[in-house]
């Protein structure tokens, strides 16, 4: 479902060019858990951002659904951020005005759904976040790890198929980044593909398949539980 | 061009929401101290707008009122021609402006369309009663110039309708000579010196505060006849004719002129004003002072504007990352414009409505402290200012929008 073909993105630094992401070749089926590792600067966050629509490859082809998503118009992408991609990240980016229900429901806000219909959604993902009682709450009021649930439930509240987080627990204590792992993964369980970049060996362990860069290149790509190892 | 599809549609209904206008509003909320300058900015110049053009208009009405109250549908006939062109060949050959006569006058009644005519002589004299005297103006009319100029007296009568040719010794004086004159003493039926002639005191004008032309209060009125024998001269200063519908001004306009010219040997040598002309002149200066005033004080909504620019591009800045979120979370750049707008209209549409409030205040307390002055605030003025703010509100945004619209949402999402 997704697909990256020969996928580059540079940089232009003064006279100097950076080699973010260095022919990218990977696809990613519905409903996998991926984890994305790797020194800092190696790549991670650019390729994250590059499936999520946020940036655009220097060359190549990314396939989104069968979709060739590098020849759409920035309206079209919008639409297919709103509905098909879910953001989590390391700063949480919550609207620090506005009350975690409020937060929450600002995809759909943003989607022009009905009001009614977005009250009875926001009201179901804080009941399965078990937020409900911080509802009403801003952001400073929330600890971290209730900012980062509230992220979440913003992230999957258009039931987008794929979920992408670039260092959730980062800003988190240990206790709150494994319930943050929890949720996660049960959100995965249930279908959503997961994407995760992360620094910690012990969380990367915990995903089915396991992605390595090192300067923009993909160094290892590990499934586990399959006898087929690939090294690209 | 983007053929409209039906995103686009949905992003049209999205921006007609309600939610985008409650969103803004939570920003608008959210930075309380930039919106309430912004807000005071922006009142400031539509209450400015207001408050000007009231005051212009103040006046305006103030010399309408006035002009009215000199009489309705009046013409005026001044000896002697104010132009240059047309008698030059009078001019050349050394021809002075023949006298107006009471002649002329009686000649002038003769026009279905005239309803009354009244000569006019003035002059000063010395007035005198007992060992009190006093220097005066001394106007020499008939009965009609009390109904042409809407005088009225607050005791005794007018001049008697009598032949304007006969003098009669009777006078009828302005209330400020009656009060420093007689003081104390019924002045009615009293007779006084004006002059070498005498002459009883038969009625005394009521106060017409300050009129345009002549402070009636300090004016002694007899009758024309015995004025010309006073200053010893058949000329009179002016005729005041008074049509008998506006639309007949003109033809007796043009009736005036012919007789006169018939009278006086061909020559055309008078002036005729027309309470319409001098009315309409000031009206126009005033308007124009008004509209001037208007346009200076739309400036200070500019200026508003300016500011609105400015505090919404900090305010961009500010918001790099919310910006960047909203990106993330699916909207387009023309959802970013649509709530940044938004939020600068809505910032307008308060301040203009907070300052047409101050205005009209401003103009009542005007209104009030000087209640000669009717200063109501146009309705163009208020209409425009209005748009002018919601106006310069959108265009001082589109700047800041556009910048918010551009901002690259990975950069502006990456944590510093
Ligand atoms: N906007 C940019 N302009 C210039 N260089 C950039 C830009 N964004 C990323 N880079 C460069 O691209 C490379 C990859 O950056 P990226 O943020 O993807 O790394 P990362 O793997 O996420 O690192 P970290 O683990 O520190 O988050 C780095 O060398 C970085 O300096
Ligand atoms: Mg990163």
């Amino acid at each position: 479902m997704i697909k990256l073909q020969k996928i580059h993105r540079n940089f232009q630094v003064g006279d100097q060019t950076v080699h973010a992401l260095d022919d990218i070749n990977l696809e990613i089926g519905q409903g996998e858990y991926v984890s994305v590792m790797g020194p800092s600067g190696s790549g991670k966050s650019t390729l994250l951002n590059l499936i999520g629509m946020l940036d655009h490859p220097s060359s190549g082809q990314y396939y989104l659904n069968d979709k060739n998503v590098t020849e759409l118009d920035e309206v079209e992408e919008a639409l297919i951020r709103n509905n098909n991609i879910g953001f989590v990240f390391q700063a949480f980016h919550l609207v620090p005005r506005l009350s975690a229900a409020e937060n929450i429901e600002l995809p759909l806000m943003l989607a022009g759904i009905d009001p009614d219909l977005r009250k009875t959604k926001v009201e179901q993902a804080l009941v399965s976040l078990n937020l409900t009682e911080r509802a009403h709450h801003k952001p400073e009021q929330l600890s971290g790890g209730q900012r980062q649930r509230v992220a979440i439930a913003r992230a999957t509240i258009t039931e987008p198929s794929v979920l992408l987080a670039d260092e959730p627990t980062g800003n988190l204590d240990q206790k709150s980044g494994h319930d943050v792992m929890d949720i996660l993964e049960a959100l995965n369980q249930r279908g959503i593909t997961l994407i995760m970049v992360t620094h910690d060996q012990s969380l990367g362990d915990r995903s089915v398949r396991s992605i390595n860069m090192i300067d923009g290149r993909i160094e290892s790509d590990i499934t586990k539980n399959s006898d087929h190892v690939s090294v690209s | 061009m983007v053929v409209l599809n039906p995103i686009l549609l949905k992003i049209q209904i999205m921006l007609a929401s309600r939610d985008v206008i409650r969103f803004a509003w939570q920003a608008l909320k959210g930075y309380r101290t930039r919106t309430i300058l912004m807000l005071i900015a922006m009142s400031i110049g539509v209450a400015s707008v207001l408050v000007l053009t009231s005051l212009g208009e103040g006046a305006r009405r103030y010399v309408r009122g006035e002009f009215a109250s000199l009489g309705t549908n009046l013409i005026i006939v001044i000896p002697g021609r104010s132009e240059t062109s047309g008698s030059g060949l009078g001019n050349m050959m050394g021809v002075t402006p023949r006298d107006l006569t009471l002649g002329d006058a009686e000649a002038l009644t003769r026009h279905p369309n005239v309803k009354q005519i009244a000569p006019l002589n003035i002059g000063g004299a010395e007035i005198s009663w007992q060992n009190r005297k006093r220097e005066v103006t001394v106007m020499g009319t008939s009965s009609e110039l009390l109904s042409i100029r809407h005088w009225s007296l607050s005791r005794g009568k007018f001049l008697p309708d009598t032949d304007w040719e006969r003098a009669s010794p009777v006078c009828v004086i302005g209330k400020k000579i009656r009060d420093e004159i007689f003081t104390a003493h019924n002045a009615l039926g009293q007779w006084v010196r004006i002059g070498d002639n005498r002459c009883r005191v038969i009625g005394i004008m009521s106060s017409e505060g300050q009129s345009i032309g002549v402070d009636v209060d300090e004016v002694v009125v007899i009758p024309v006849a015995s004025a010309q024998a006073l200053f010893n001269t058949p000329s009179l200063f002016r005729i005041f004719i008074e049509a008998k519908t506006r639309n007949a001004i003109p033809r007796v306009i043009q009736f005036t002129k012919d007789t006169i010219k018939a009278r006086h040997q061909g020559e055309e040598d008078i002036t005729v004003v027309t309470q319409d002309a001098v009315l309409a002149t000031f009206d126009n200066i005033l308007s124009v002072l008004t509209y001037a005033v208007g346009g200076i004080a739309g400036i200070s909504l500019a200026v508003a504007g300016i500011l609105i620019m400015n505090v919404m591009l900090v305010a961009v800045s500010q918001r790099t990352s919310e910006i960047g979120l909203l990106k993330a979370l699916g909207a387009s750049r023309r959802g970013i414009i649509m709530l940044i707008l938004t939020e600068a209209m809505l910032l307008s549409a308060m301040g203009g409505i907070i300052g047409l409030t101050i205005g009209q205040l401003g103009a009542w307390a005007i209104r009030s402290a000087v209640p000669e002055l009717q200063a109501y605030p146009p309705l163009w003025a208020a209409a425009m200012s209005f748009s002018v703010a919601i106006v310069t509100g959108a265009i001082f945004c589109l700047l800041p929008a556009r910048k918010a619209s551009k901002l690259d949402p990975v950069l502006a999402l990456a944590k510093r």
